[in-house]
C-alpha cells in the first residue's frame, strides 16, 4: 500500500466528468454574480452611484465597500485590504462593487449601470519607480515611500568571510513576474438558511483561512460559517487566501436567504493574481581558490504590486531557504518589498525562494568556470551535511542533494556529453531545496498544523476527515493509502472527506508543501489508535497476545499464522462492543525550529526536500529561437508514498519552471495588463513542453510519514537556472533575467565580446562592492 | 432574445432544452443540460478545457452555437464510458498513470484523445501531440497524458476490440 503506485481514488470521478467543481453546482433559486473592477491603475473614487444599477429589472442587490468596510489580509499584521476598494483603487481590475442578478447576463448588464467617478493619481509601476517616488505613496501604512517591508539579517561576518575569499562575484539579477494560471477560474457558491447559517463552497487551496478572514469580515462568528471545498481545478499558490467574490457571496446569501454564485472570467483570474513576484537580485559571493564558500551576500527588492497578500512572508524567504544548499558560514541578507500599482503579488510554487535560486544557481556556474570546475562536482563539494544546522539556524535532517545530482548526472551522460555538444546546444545543471510544509502556521499558535478524524461503521467501511484541500496534487489519496496501510483494508473500503470547516478538522491548508508530511503523520496517529482497539478485541477473541496480530487483506490475523485470524468487519464489531463507537483521531504539530531572531519564523520546517535538473537545451543560430530538449530532474522526496503521483509532482514542477525560464511574464503598460488571457500568456502547450525525465531519490526522513517529504514545489526551483547555465553552455553568453526569449539571446550574443551591462541596480540600493579579480 | 426550442443528439439520447439562440453549446451543456463534465478556461478558444465531438471531431463548444450544433452528434465526457459503466480505455488509461491531476482539463484531453484513438490505435508521439494540441493543462507538464494515450492504444491493439466512437454512437436509437 505505501510506495505502490494506486491511482487516485478520485481519479474515477474526474475521468468520467462526474466531478464537481465549484462552478459546477447548482442550487434551487440560485442567483449570479458579477465583479465590476476599476479600469484605473491608480485613482481615488470621488463618487460611486449604484442607484441604477440596483433598479435594473433582475437585480438582487449591489455590494460595495459600504457594505463590507472592513479590512482583511492572510497576514494577521499586514492586513491592508478590503473585499472591495473604499475610497482608492490601486491596481486594473480591483474590485469596485458586485452585482447579484437573476441570471448572469443580467448582473453583466448592471455592471454598466454603476457610476464612478475617479479621479486618476500617479502610480507606480516599477521596483526603481517605487523606490524613487516617495511622493506617490499606495498606503499611509508605510514607514518610508512604498516600502511594504524591510529585513536585515546578519549571520556572522561576511566583510571578514569576503575578506579571506580568492574570488569575489557579485552579480544582478532579475526574475520576472509570472502567474499561476489554473485552469480552473476562481468561483464559489454560497447559501444560507433562516437561521443564519452559512455555506461557502469555494475553490480554495486554504479554506480554514478563508474560514477566519470571511467571518471577521462579515462580522459574524466562526460556528455560523462552513467552507466547503468542491474538487479544485489547480491551485498552485493562487487560491490561497479569501477574494472579493467570498466575501460577497456570502454576504448576498446571508441578506437574502438565498444562494448565489460567482464565477470569475480568465481575464479577472488574471487580476486576482498572487503570482511570483518581479525581484531585483545582487548576489555577492566569496570562494577560496577551491572553491569554498566563504560568504555570501544578498539582496533581494520584490515588486510586491499594491498589496501585501503573502508579501510578509515571500520577502522572508527570498532569504531564508538560499542556506540550505550549501556550507555557507557567513551569510547576510537585505530583503525589501515594495508596493507598485498591480494586481497583489503573493506565493507561486516555490514561493520566494524559486527567483534566489535562480540567481544562486547562475553566478554558482560563473564561479565555477572562473574556478575552471565542473559545475556538477563542485555542486557535491559544497553540499551540505545531512543533519546540520544552516548558519541561519534552520536544522536540516535528511539530505538527498548529493544523490541527487549524481542521478541528473548520470542519466544525462553529462561527464560524456558536456563540452562535446554540436554548436548551438548545451547541458546546464542546477539544485535546490524547499520546505516540507512551513514551521510556523500564517497566525502564530501553539494549535497542531493539522487534524485527522478516523471512523470506523459496523460493515468495515472507513471514513477519514481531514481539514486539507486536495488540489490535483492526491492528498486525499494520500490520506487513504496511509490509513489503509496501517488497517489493513483496500481503498475502496475507505471514504475520504476534506475540506468542511464543519466536519474535518483544521488542516492550514495546501501550501508550503506541506499536506503529506503533516496531515500524512496526523493520519498515521489515528489509525494506529484505532489499529490498538482492533487488535485488542480481536486478540481476547482469538485467545492469542495483540503483540503478534497484524492487518493485511482485509483481515486482522496472526503475523506468522494468517490462517488464525479474523475478518476486518467483524474486528470492527468486537472492537465497538468493547469500546464503544470507534473513532479516533489524530494531530501534527511541527517540533519547536529555528533561532530567536525576527524573522525565524520563516523558512524553518520539519524536512527539506533536495532537487537536481540537467537541462539540455538548442538554440537556433538565425532566429535565436531557445528549445528546451530535455530535462532530467531528480528530486529527493525523503520516500514515494505513491511513486506515480510522486513523478506527476516532479513532472508539473519541471513544466511550470520552463515555462517561467523560457515563456511566461506577468508584464504591464502604463498599469495595464498587457496579455490577460491564455492566448497571449505563453503558457507551454503541449509542443512546447521538454521531454522530462522523473527520477525519485529516497533518503526515509525520520519525522516524515514513512519516511516521505514534499514532492509538489521543490521540483520546479532548478529548472530555470538549470536551463540558464545550458544556454550560457550552447552560446557562451549570459542572460541574467528571465524569461530567456530570443531578443534578450540575440543582444547578449552581440554583446558578448564586450562584458554584459548588468540589469540597472534599483535607485536607492547601496553602492555596487568591487568585483576582486583572481 | 427569446428562447427557442431546440434538439439535440448528446451522447446517444435525443434531449430537447429551451435556450437563447446567443447561448453557446457549451453554456447549453452545461446549463441546460446538466452536462458539468464540459469544463471552461477561457469561454475564448484557448484552453480546450470545453472540447466536446461533434460529428466525431472536436470541437470547442464555448464558441460554437447551441443552434448550429442541433442536427449533430455530440459526445461528451459523460458519453465516453459503456452504459454498463466500462470505461473507456483511455479514461481507464488516464486512471491508471495519473494523467488526472486536478482533472479540470481533463474531459477536453479525453475527448481529443478518444477522437486520435477512434482514427489509429497505433498513433505515432506526434500525432499524439498534434491531436493534443489544443489542449492546456496546467498540472501534469503532459508527460502522464501522452503516456496514458499510449498505454490505451496498446491495450485497444491487443484487444482488437472496436471501441465506441461517436460516429457509430450517433446511430443508435
Amino acid at each position: 500500500m505505501i510506495g505502490t503506485s494506486l491511482p487516485k481514488i478520485d481519479s474515477y470521478a474526474k475521468v468520467t466528468g462526474a466531478a464537481k467543481y465549484a462552478d459546477d453546482l447548482t442550487l434551487p433559486r440560485m442567483a449570479h454574480g458579477r465583479i465590476l473592477r476599476s479600469p484605473h491603475p491608480h485613482a481615488r473614487i470621488l463618487r460611486l452611484d449604484i442607484a441604477r444599477a440596483r433598479a435594473h429589472p433582475g437585480v438582487l442587490d449591489v455590494i460595495t465597500a459600504a457594505d463590507l468596510p472592513r479590512r482583511y489580509g492572510i497576514m494577521p499584521t499586514t492586513q491592508d485590504e478590503y473585499p472591495f476598494a473604499l475610497d482608492t483603487v490601486r491596481y486594473v481590475g480591483e474590485p469596485v462593487a458586485a452585482v447579484v442578478a437573476v441570471d448572469e447576463e443580467t448582473a453583466e448588464e448592471a455592471l454598466d449601470l454603476i457610476e464612478v467617478v475617479y479621479a486618476p493619481l500617479p502610480t507606480v509601476s516599477t521596483i526603481e519607480e517605487a523606490l524613487a517616488r516617495e511622493d506617490i505613496r499606495l498606503h499611509d501604512t508605510t514607514k518610508r515611500g512604498n516600502i511594504m517591508k524591510e529585513v536585515h539579517l546578519d549571520f556572522g561576518d561576511v566583510d571578514e568571510g569576503f575578506a579571506q575569499a580568492d574570488l569575489v562575484r557579485e552579480d544582478t539579477f532579475f526574475f520576472e513576474g509570472t502567474t499561476h494560471a489554473p485552469m480552473e477560474e476562481h468561483s464559489c457558491v454560497a447559501d444560507c438558511r433562516p437561521d443564519g447559517k452559512i455555506t461557502l463552497w469555494t475553490s480554495t487551496q486554504t479554506p480554514h483561512y478563508v474560514h477566519r478572514e470571511v467571518a471577521k469580515v462579515l462580522e459574524i462568528p466562526r460556528s455560523r460559517l462552513r467552507v466547503i471545498v468542491p474538487p479544485v481545478g489547480g491551485g498552485f499558490g493562487g487560491k490561497c487566501e479569501p477574494f472579493a467574490h467570498d466575501f460577497a457571496a456570502a454576504l448576498f446569501a446571508l441578506r437574502h436567504g438565498r444562494p448565489v454564485k460567482f464565477t470569475l472570467s480568465r481575464e479577472e483570474v488574471f487580476y486576482c493574481h498572487r503570482g511570483r513576484h518581479p525581484v531585483k537580485m545582487i548576489l555577492k559571493t566569496g570562494v577560496k581558490r577551491d572553491g569554498a564558500i566563504t560568504a555570501v551576500h544578498l539582496q533581494t527588492f520584490l515588486d510586491g504590486g499594491a498589496y501585501a497578500s503573502y508579501g510578509l512572508a515571500t520577502v522572508y524567504y527570498t532569504g531564508a531557504l538560499l542556506t540550505v544548499t550549501y556550507k555557507i558560514p557567513r551569510y547576510k541578507f537585505d530583503g525589501m518589498r515594495l508596493y507598485t500599482n498591480k494586481p497583489a503579488c503573493g506565493p507561486k510554487r516555490g514561493h520566494g525562494s524559486t527567483q534566489p535560486r535562480y540567481a544562486f544557481e547562475c553566478q554558482l556556474d560563473k564561479i565555477a568556470e572562473q574556478l575552471g570546475l565542473d559545475p556538477a562536482a563542485y555542486r557535491k563539494q559544497l553540499a551540505i551535511e545531512p543533519y546540520s544546522t544552516t548558519v541561519n539556524g534552520l536544522r536540516v535532517t535528511s539530505c538527498g542533494l548529493v544523490e541527487c545530482v549524481d542521478k541528473v548526472v548520470e542519466a544525462s551522460r553529462w561527464r560524456e556529453r558536456r563540452g562535446r555538444m554540436p554548436a548551438g546546444t548545451g547541458l546546464g545543471i542546477a539544485i535546490s531545496s524547499y520546505v516540507t510544509g512551513a514551521g510556523k502556521a500564517i497566525y502564530w499558535n501553539d494549535m497542531p498544523h493539522s487534524g485527522v478524524i478516523v471512523t470506523i461503521d459496523r460493515g468495515g467501511g472507513v471514513a477519514v476527515l481531514c481539514g486539507s484541500s486536495d488540489i490535483g496534487q492526491g492528498s486525499d489519496t494520500m490520506l487513504a493509502q496511509i490509513v489503509a496501510h496501517e488497517l489493513g483494508i483496500a481503498l475502496l473500503d475507505i471514504r475520504v472527506y476534506t475540506g468542511d470547516t464543519d466536519l474535518t478538522p483544521v488542516d492550514l491548508g495546501s501550501y508550503s508543501s506541506r499536506v503529506t508530511f503533516m496531515a500524512g503523520n496526523a493520519a498515521r496517529a489515528a489509525a494506529t489508535k484505532l489499529r490498538a482497539l482492533l487488535f485488542e478485541a480481536a486478540a481476547a477473541h482469538l485467545g492469542v497476545p495483540a503483540e503478534r496480530l497484524t492487518a493485511a487483506d482485509g483481515r486482522i490475523h496472526l503475523a506468522d499464522d494468517p490462517a488464525t485470524g479474523l475478518a476486518f468487519a467483524e474486528a470492527a464489531q468486537l472492537a465497538e462492543a468493547a469500546h464503544g463507537t470507534l473513532s479516533a483521531v489524530g494531530s501534527y504539530t511541527p517540533p519547536k525550529l529555528g533561532g530567536e531572531f525576527k524573522g525565524a519564523g520563516v523558512g524553518i520546517s520539519p524536512a527539506y526536500s533536495y532537487t537536481a535538473c540537467v537541462a539540455q537545451v538548442a538554440v537556433d543560430p538565425d532566429t535565436y529561437d531557445l528549445r528546451v530538449e530535455k530535462l532530467w530532474v531528480a528530486h529527493d522526496c525523503g520516500r514515494a508514498l505513491n511513486p506515480t503521483l510522486v513523478e506527476g509532482q516532479i513532472e508539473g514542477s519541471a513544466y511550470m519552471g520552463f515555462g517561467e525560464a523560457v515563456l511566461e511574464e506577468q508584464v504591464f503598460r502604463k498599469g495595464l495588463h498587457k496579455i490577460p488571457s491564455l492566448l497571449e500568456y505563453k503558457l507551454p502547450t503541449i509542443y512546447d513542453t521538454p521531454e522530462i525525465v522523473a527520477l525519485t531519490v529516497e533518503t526515509h526522513d525520520h519525522e516524515g510519514p514513512y519516511g516521505a517529504k514534499e514532492a509538489g514545489e521543490g521540483p520546479l526551483n532548478p529548472i530555470i537556472p538549470a536551463i540558464a547555465n545550458a544556454v550560457y553552455d550552447a552560446i557562451r553568453a549570459r542572460v541574467d533575467s528571465t524569461p530567456i526569449t530570443p531578443d534578450k539571446i540575440a543582444r547578449a550574443l552581440k554583446e558578448r565580446q564586450r562584458p554584459l551591462p548588468a540589469p540597472a541596480r534599483p535607485h536607492g540600493a547601496p553602492t555596487p562592492i568591487e568585483v576582486m579579480p583572481l | 432574445m427569446p428562447k427557442q426550442l431546440m434538439t439535440f443528439q448528446v451522447n446517444g439520447e435525443t434531449r430537447e432544452v429551451a435556450a437563447s439562440p446567443t447561448h453557446t453549446l457549451l453554456e447549453v451543456l452545461r446549463e441546460e443540460l446538466d452536462l458539468t463534465g464540459t469544463k471552461h478556461g477561457c469561454e475564448l478558444g484557448h484552453c480546450g478545457a470545453c472540447t466536446v465531438l461533434v460529428d466525431g471531431e472536436p470541437v470547442l463548444s464555448c464558441l460554437l452555437l447551441a443552434v448550429e450544433a442541433q442536427d449533430a452528434a455530440i459526445t461528451t465526457v459523460e458519453g465516453l464510458a459503456r452504459d454498463n459503466n466500462t470505461l473507456h480505455p483511455l479514461q481507464l488509461a488516464f486512471a491508471e498513470r495519473g494523467a488526472a491531476q486536478c482533472g479540470y482539463c481533463t474531459p477536453g484531453f479525453l475527448v481529443s484523445g478518444v477522437s486520435l484513438l477512434t482514427r489509429t490505435t497505433d498513433p505515432s508521439r506526434d500525432e499524439i501531440k498534434d491531436a493534443l494540441s489544443g489542449n492546456l493543462c496546467r498540472c501534469t507538464g503532459y508527460t502522464k497524458i501522452i503516456e496514458a494515450v499510449e498505454l490505451a492504444a496498446t491495450r485497444m491493439r491487443e484487444t482488437q476490440q472496436p471501441v465506441p466512437s461517436s460516429r457509430s454512437r450517433r446511430n443508435r436509437p
